[in-house]
């Protein structure tokens, strides 16, 4: 196999196959934004650290860029396009919206899939849990207070 | 670098080639053929982030993601075996009953952040061989015994002489680190885990490991490991020696503390001084042996 063959992988992603044609080396953040249009997974540092690209991956949140789309046949996959029901947000959204947890908005795709990947399986965390998962991710604006405030309200209302 | 915005091709790995083991015999193969050429794709969470910055440019990855076979956790009697490819977050609840289970999860909730946790494994932490690595600095704490295999067979290395400096371990290129045993620690034993890092999940400045058992306030079976202060995770075997036969007090908890400040070759970075290493070193020695006599 010479260093560029292109590889044909199918990705699962919100509950649709996505067929492409990738190089072994394509991260899964960079497919997702530049092969299947999905553009609301940013890109931040591309080296782990600021968690912009984090998505649901079989329910559990990860850094796509520190995977490779020829990894991911067979998983599924989740983005932030995945978590509004048509015009109406998921719980997650509507606390960041009510509690003004975004401002320039570029680190929210990797908050929401954060929060909502841990909420799923963590319902009622306790403060100091909710803090450490939290700062996995980095936000320029927030100051990170109104993101709490938004996860405790999402955790709230996703109990109910 | 060119000037301009945007460059996306900086942060974008070089082209490699990939092999998607089916097992573990198949991605030794890989590994014989292609040797220093191949690197092992395990979690990927420190490899990856080399390869987009380009500081690793393996020509081949041999992906052993697939390999269930190297997921699990069995006892053994007094031995705890963990295959290579149990993630990380598996540690934050107990695994085993007692002073092991509990060591293993203070160290786990320190390792990077949750999202690094679900992907990153213990095998790979340890082949990796980052000095401020938690996993290094608890094998070495343990005792720990390694197996790898490799097309002529494979062998068990002692987890002593296994790190050998920065990123850099006995394995040979072509072997695979496919478990580690950690003996288990007694049930009368006393653990504590310490560690000093910027920001919550950053790598630590300074981490110490402490195991001793307490027999009516006597201390015996000392074991101080530390991390993130030298090339390579480190036993402080003078302190441990001191604290052997000791009463469990604060004074001879300061003073073990203090002989591991002193005993260890730290270094100096960016990130701090050698100076104020060894200052760390000495807070959280003491930290450590007061919270496992506290627990």
């Amino acid at each position: 196999m010479s260093e560029r063959t292109k590889v044909d992988v199918t990705l699962a992603v919100n509950g649709r196959p996505y067929r492409v044609r990738v190089e072994p080396r394509r991260t899964l953040a960079d497919t997702l934004r530049d092969d299947c249009g999905l553009t609301g997974t940013h890109l931040g540092c591309e080296h782990g650290v600021c968690g912009a690209c984090t998505i649901l991956a079989d329910g559990q949140p990860v850094r796509a860029c520190l995977m490779f789309a020829v990894q991911c046949e067979g998983m599924d996959l989740r983005t932030v396009e995945d978590l509004a029901d048509g015009d109406r947000l998921h719980p997650i959204q509507q606390a960041f919206w009510d509690n003004h947890g975004l401002q320039c908005g570029f680190c929210t795709p990797g908050f929401l899939m954060l929060a909502a990947g841990y909420l799923e399986q963590n319902p009622d965390p306790d403060e100091d849990e909710l803090r450490a998962v939290l700062s996995s991710n980095l936000c320029r604006c927030t100051g990170y207070q109104n993101i709490l405030k938004s996860v405790r309200q999402a955790a709230e209302v996703m109990r109910a | 670098m060119a000037p301009g915005y945007y460059t996306p091709a900086l942060m974008k790995p070089a082209p490699f080639d990939y092999h998607q083991a089916r097992s573990v015999a198949e991605a030794v193969t890989h590994l014989g053929e292609y040797g220093y050429e191949a690197k092992v794709l395990a979690g990927g969470q420190s490899l990856v982030p080399a390869m987009n910055f380009r500081l690793a440019r393996p020509a081949v990855l041999v992906d052993i993601n697939p390999l269930d076979e190297l997921d699990y956790l069995e006892e053994d009697g007094d031995t705890l075996r963990i295959g290579a490819m149990v993630r990380h977050v598996t540690f934050e609840r107990p695994v085993t009953e007692g002073p092991t289970g509990r060591l293993l999860t203070m160290a786990a909730h320190h390792v990077g952040h949750l999202p690094i946790r679900i992907r990153g494994t213990f095998g790979g932490s340890l082949a990796h061989a980052d000095p401020a690595a938690e996993w290094c600095v608890i094998a070495l704490l343990l005792d720990a015994e390694l197996s790898t295999r490799s097309p002529s067979g494979g062998r068990d290395i002692p987890v002593e002489g296994f790190f050998q400096t920065v990123f850099t371990t006995a394995l040979e290129p072509e072997e695979l680190l496919v478990e580690a045993r950690l003996p288990k620690l007694s049930t009368r034993t006393r653990v504590g885990f310490q560690q000093f890092s910027r920001r919550a999940g950053d790598f630590a400045l300074a981490m110490a490991a402490v195991a001793f058992e307490s027999d009516e306030g006597q201390v015996g079976n000392a074991r101080i490991a530390l991390g993130g202060v030298s090339d390579r995770p480190l036993r402080a075997g003078e302190a441990e020696q001191a604290l052997e036969g000791q009463a469990a007090t604060e004074e001879s908890f300061r003073a073990a503390a203090e002989i591991a400040a002193l005993e260890i070759d730290a270094v100096g970075d960016i990130h701090g001084s050698a100076d104020y290493r060894r200052d760390l070193v000495r807070a959280l020695t003491r930290r450590a042996l007061e919270q496992a006599i506290a627990a």
